[in-house]
Order: C-alpha cells, then sequence, then structure tokens
C-alpha cells in the first residue's frame, strides 16, 4: 500500500531533506523550540536583544555622547534631529536612553545575580539539609520577606551613600528570600525522586547530588522567577535613582533623567515622558519573556 | 566452602516515628556467596526494600536506624565503616537497580554522561575514555552505542531500565541489588530485563539479591530464596528445596494461592488475614494469627532460626518441636 501523503507529510519530507542527519535534542533545547512558538515572549525577548546591543556599543547608535551638553539646543521638542528632543541641557534624550541602558541592564542582571546565588545556595542547603537547618534559614527569609523590599533598598541605599555597587548591594539584599524560597520548594520536589537517591547508589558525594543531580531538575521555575526579578530590580533601580538615592547624575540613568526633568514636566513632556516609556517597555518586555519561559519550561504544558 | 561475599546477621532496622517504631527488620540473617543469585520474596511491606538500602547504607536517618547485627562484605562490616569510605563500595562492589526505571534516570543527563559519571567517581579516567566505556556498557545491554548522547526520555521502559542496568554494572561490582526490577514492565520486557539480567551476571560473576515479590520471576532466575514474612526471613534455602519442599506454613500458603496450569481449579486459596502492623508485633511468632498448623507453644516467644535440613533454614516452631505440620 503506498504511503498516505497529506499535506503535512509532505512538508515534513521536504523538510527532512534538509534538516540534519541527527538532530540534538534535550530538555533545554526542547523549551527553546516551545518558546521560539510563543510570539509575545519571541518579541519580549527582541526588545531585550535590542537594549543589549544598546548597552555594548551606544556610541554606533547615537552620534551624541551622554554627557555633551548644547545650551543652545536646551529644551527642544522631538524633530528630526533630536527624535525624542533634548532636555534642560540641551542632552539628546534618545542619546541618554541609549547610553542609560547598559546601567539599567547591569544594575538588573548583577542584583539578580547576586540574590539568586545567596538566596539559591540558601534555599538549597535549607530543602536538602532539612530539620533545623532548613528552619534557621527559613526563618530569617521570613523576616526579610516581611519587610517590604523597596523600603529595605532604600534603608540600604541611604546607609551606604549613593553609587552603582551600592545600588545593586541595596536591590540584591532584597530580592535574596525570593530565590531562597523559589529554589527550596524547587529542590523539595526533586530531592526523593528516585534517580536522586540512585546517584547516592552509585557513591555520588552530597555536593555532587546537589549540583550535577538536584538543581539542573530544579532550574525551570528558578529562570522565571530570575527573568521576572530582572524587571523588578530595574524598576527598584529607577525608582532609587529617582528619589536621589541611586546612581548619581550625570550618568544617564533612566530613573534619574526622569527626577530631573520632572520640575519641566508641565512645559516640556518629552524630558519625562521618553525615559519614563523606556523603562515601562523594558519591564514589559522582561515579563513577557518571563511568563513565555514559564510556559516553555512547565513540563505539564509538553504538547 | 569459602567465605562468604555478604554475610548478613541479626540485622534490625527499626523506623522511629513521632508516634511509634515500625519495625521493618527484625533479625535477619542470610548469607550471599560470590556469583550466586538470591531471591528476597515477601509481601508489600515485608522489609525487602529496606533490607536492601540497609546493606547500601542508604537508610535516611532519622527515621530509619540500623539498630543491631552486622552486615559483612568480602569480610569486612559495612556498618562500621565511614560515610566516604562507603561512597567508594557503593556503585562501585556493591550496585542497586532501582523499581523504576522512569525515575531512576536523571531527565536532564544524557545516558552516556550518566553510565560514564559513575566510572569517573570510581576509576582515575579522562572524561573521554569514560564515555568510551560507557558506550561499551550500552552495547552490552543491547542498545546501540551511538545513543549515548540521547536523553532518558526518547528511550522506551524497557531500555531505560537496561540504561539503569549498564549504570549499575558499569564498574562490575562484586555484588547487585536488584530491587523489583521487572515489577514496572511489561511481562514480556521483563523476560529481557531478567535475561539480560544473568547473561550478565554470569559473564561478570556478580554475584546478585533479587528482590521481588514474584515468585515465578524467582523460580527462572535464581540459586537460592529467602522468604521474608513480617521483616523475618522465614525460609531460606536453594531454589529446588523450597519449591519441592517448602517447609514453613507461610511458604507453603504463598505456593497454594498460585494458580496451577496443570489443575482445574475455580478460586485460588489465599492465605487469611494480613500481616500484623509493623508497629505492633508480637513477642511470639509473627505468623501465628494466620497459621493454619499453630500450637500453643508457637505463643511461647520467637521461633528460632533451625536448619531442618542441610541448607534449608526455617523459623518454625513446630519443626524444632519434633511434629512436622
Amino acid at each position: 500500500m503506498p504511503k498516505l501523503m497529506t499535506p503535512y507529510a509532505q512538508k515534513l519530507a521536504k523538510n527532512s531533506k534538509k534538516a540534519k542527519q541527527y538532530e540534538k535534542t534535550g530538555p533545554w533545547i526542547e523549551a527553546w523550540r516551545r518558546l521560539r512558538r510563543n510570539r509575545m515572549a519571541i518579541a519580549g525577548l527582541i526588545i531585550l536583544l535590542v537594549l543589549i546591543i544598546c548597552s555594548i556599543c551606544p556610541q554606533l547608535l547615537t552620534p551624541y555622547g551622554p554627557d555633551e551638553q548644547n545650551y543652545s539646543e536646551a529644551f527642544q521638542f522631538p524633530s528630526l534631529r533630536h527624535p525624542f528632543g533634548t532636555d534642560n541641557l540641551g542632552r539628546d534624550i534618545l542619546g541618554r536612553i541609549i547610553y542609560g541602558a547598559r546601567v539599567s541592564l547591569v544594575i538588573g542582571l548583577i542584583s539578580v545575580a547576586l540574590s539568586l546565588v545567596i538566596g539559591g545556595l540558601l534555599g538549597a542547603a535549607a530543602a536538602f539539609y532539612g530539620g533545623k537547618t532548613d528552619n534557621v534559614i527559613m526563618r530569617v527569609m521570613d523576616i526579610l520577606i516581611a519587610l517590604p523590599s523597596f523600603l529595605l533598598a532604600i534603608a540600604i541605599a541611604a546607609a551606604l551613600g549613593p553609587g552603582l555597587m551600592n545600588v545593586i548591594f541595596a536591590i540584591a539584599f532584597g530580592g535574596i528570600p525570593n530565590y531562597a524560597r523559589v529554589t527550596r520548594a524547587a529542590i523539595l520536589t526533586v530531592k526523593d525522586l528516585e534517580y536522586v537517591e540512585a546517584a547516592r547508589a552509585i557513591g555520588a558525594a552530597d555536593r555532587r547530588i546537589v549540583f550535577r543531580h538536584m538543581i539542573p531538575n530544579a532550574l525551570a521555575p528558578i529562570i522565571v522567577q530570575a527573568t521576572l526579578g530582572v524587571a523588578g530590580a530595574i524598576i527598584s533601580a529607577a525608582g532609587l535613582s529617582f528619589i536621589g538615592l541611586g546612581v548619581q547624575p550625570p550618568t544617564p540613568e533612566w530613573g534619574s533623567m526622569l527626577s530631573s526633568g520632572k520640575q519641566y514636566i508641565r512645559t516640556n513632556w518629552n524630558i519625562v515622558t521618553f525615559p519614563g516609556l523606556t523603562i515601562m517597555l523594558t519591564v514589559f518586555a522582561l515579563n513577557l519573556l518571563g511568563d513565555g519561559l514559564r510556559d516553555a519550561l512547565d513540563p505539564k504544558l509538553k504538547r | 566452602m569459602n567465605d562468604p561475599l555478604l554475610s548478613i546477621r541479626d540485622l534490625t532496622i527499626h523506623y522511629e516515628m513521632e508516634q511509634s517504631v515500625v519495625e521493618a527488620v527484625n533479625g535477619m540473617s542470610f548469607d550471599v556467596f560470590e556469583g550466586e543469585a538470591v531471591g528476597l520474596v515477601g509481601e508489600t511491606g515485608a522489609g525487602k526494600t529496606t533490607t536492601a538500602l540497609g546493606i547500601m547504607r542508604l537508610i535516611q536517618t532519622p527515621p530509619g536506624h540500623i539498630v543491631q547485627g552486622s552486615i559483612r562484605f568480602m569480610g569486612e562490616d559495612l556498618l562500621q565503616k565511614s560515610e566516604t569510605q562507603m561512597r567508594k563500595i557503593r556503585g562501585n562492589q556493591i550496585s542497586m537497580i532501582f523499581q523504576d526505571p522512569m525515575t531512576s534516570l536523571n531527565p536532564v543527563m544524557t545516558v552516556g554522561e550518566q553510565i560514564s559519571e559513575v566510572i569517573r567517581l570510581h576509576n582515575h579516567l579522562s572524561r573521554k575514555e569514560a564515555l568510551r566505556q560507557a558506550v561499551d556498557m550500552l552495547e552490552m545491554v543491547g542498545i546501540p552505542g551511538s545513543r549515548y548522547m540521547e536523553y532518558p526520555h526518547q528511550f522506551s521502559g524497557g531500555m531505560k531500565q537496561r540504561v539503569v542496568i549498564a549504570i549499575a554494572l558499569a564498574c562490575k561490582p562484586k555484588l547487585l541489588i536488584a530491587d523489583e526490577p521487572t515489577t514496572a514492565l511489561d511481562v514480556t520486557i521483563q523476560a529481557q530485563v531478567l535475561d539480560m539480567i544473568l547473561k550478565l551476571q554470569k559473564e561478570l560473576h556478580t554475584a546478585t539479591i533479587l528482590i521481588t515479590h514474584d515468585l515465578g520471576v524467582v523460580a527462572e532466575t535464581c540459586d537460592k530464596v529467602g522468604i521474608l514474612y513480617a521483616g523475618q526471613i522465614v525460609e531460606f534455602s536453594n531454589l529446588h528445596e523450597i519449591y519441592k519442599n517448602p517447609l514453613h506454613p507461610y511458604t507453603k500458603g504463598l505456593f497454594g494461592s498460585l494458580p496451577d496450569i496443570s489443575k482445574k481449579l475455580t478460586r485460588l486459596k489465599p492465605i487469611k488475614g494480613l500481616m500484623p502492623d509493623p508497629t505492633a508485633l508480637p513477642n511470639y511468632c509473627s505468623f501465628y494469627d494466620r497459621c493454619d498448623h499453630r500450637t500453643d507453644a508457637c505463643k511461647q516467644g520467637e521461633p528460632p532460626f533451625v536448619e531442618a535440613t542441610p541448607g534449608h533454614w526455617v523459623r518454625c516452631k513446630c519443626l524444632t518441636g519434633g511434629e512436622t505440620a
């Protein structure tokens, strides 16, 4: 009997000729395939890629330097020469936003990385050892979580003084309990699975079991939490800068641009609107990506 | 006869819960000689898995505690070993196959990585050399070596169990503990996997403890059989003796409850009653309440474990009292 060739089967046959003989698969590659089908997540990813390019080579994207002042061109509205207009010192707003991407991304990524590592290790230790260790670690985390994280960041930033590293530390500190909780929950779900016991039965040591067998299998919710966390960190950083505790002017930072432009909001809307929109867009993109990752990494939604 | 490879004496394992103590294994004693296959048969909760984990020293503490006894492996007491020493033994000299192949492989590691992991843990080999040996092991269990870079979800259940076997045998252990290796598989695959274990066991001269509740599986594979009941071995002998001449009333009951293809029966004969609650075991014979041959003497203390005929051990009063049931 001849093989039934539906249109779909024909398409597959055509594609398989092009495909490599051996296609690499694995849980992460399959997650990427699922993510790729999610248009919104890809849109978020593209926005992020643009921001990353901005932060890597801003000088290629704008002719203006971040601090280049030109008093003869102060308070201009959007035009071809200055697409987003200029601020009170005649600096090009688009240029400053492009340069500001680096600061915001650095703060977002490093502070999340910091709290992820600390919180993750604490959570993993709590889940792995259980009992008293678990209790002590998680009660301390509960205390931290009881404090509003932005208030905590304000307090730390005020105590340490403004500056990039201090802002990163202030934001990272408030994030620790979140990652500790997520990691602990994720590790607890894999802790009693048979392959962890099987790893023990082949003579693997505790450290190896945690890092090779538990964490890679518990990574999915942690990645989602971290992606959404970057968005939160960027907002917090902008907030700290806005109230003058964050990165100090003249460093181009979106929050401090908002802050210095707020007195002109009645006459020159563009000075605050564009940095604000950029913050919003960035956070939106990160949230889209985070949601997409959650769907892609959730094994229950596998088709 | 030379010394046994594994000699368990009076092993007692309790799980200490908040409200009660679960007496999972009570005074278990048996020997395993080099290259031989011993079947441990018992119903759910008889202490089969606990015994296996006890030999591996993998009982979770708390709640589990090895209360007393000794486990001598190659002349050394495993219970005296430190955790570091035990790690060198696990996977290297004693390996274990778990019940469910679906969950006993790590889903984010390729099978090649998982096999070479155990090789590299116990031998000083380069990554490449370990991977080459892992491919050899895959071929040995009948999986094309080219599939070493595939992930567990790309294999069927039977193939996964073969990968598990490859991991267990990768370091050519002296002793293999197979904890219900075929329970999660369907019958045709069961036979394949059992044949595989047997073949490799002969090839590598590995002693095997096969834990199961399936008397048919034991009949096909084992040299000696121990029947477990309420954490004790009630009868231990070679395969032929147990099947032809069961002495303990529980063993007889087990065979009585099997369907016989040559006889026409409408109903099977089950053993009435249930196993005693392991948190409240009696201080006399634990089978007393279900036994058809019980006497008043049975209520006077624990029955001793005696050698009824050479090599055939039974734990029953009716044999020591002289009158055979």
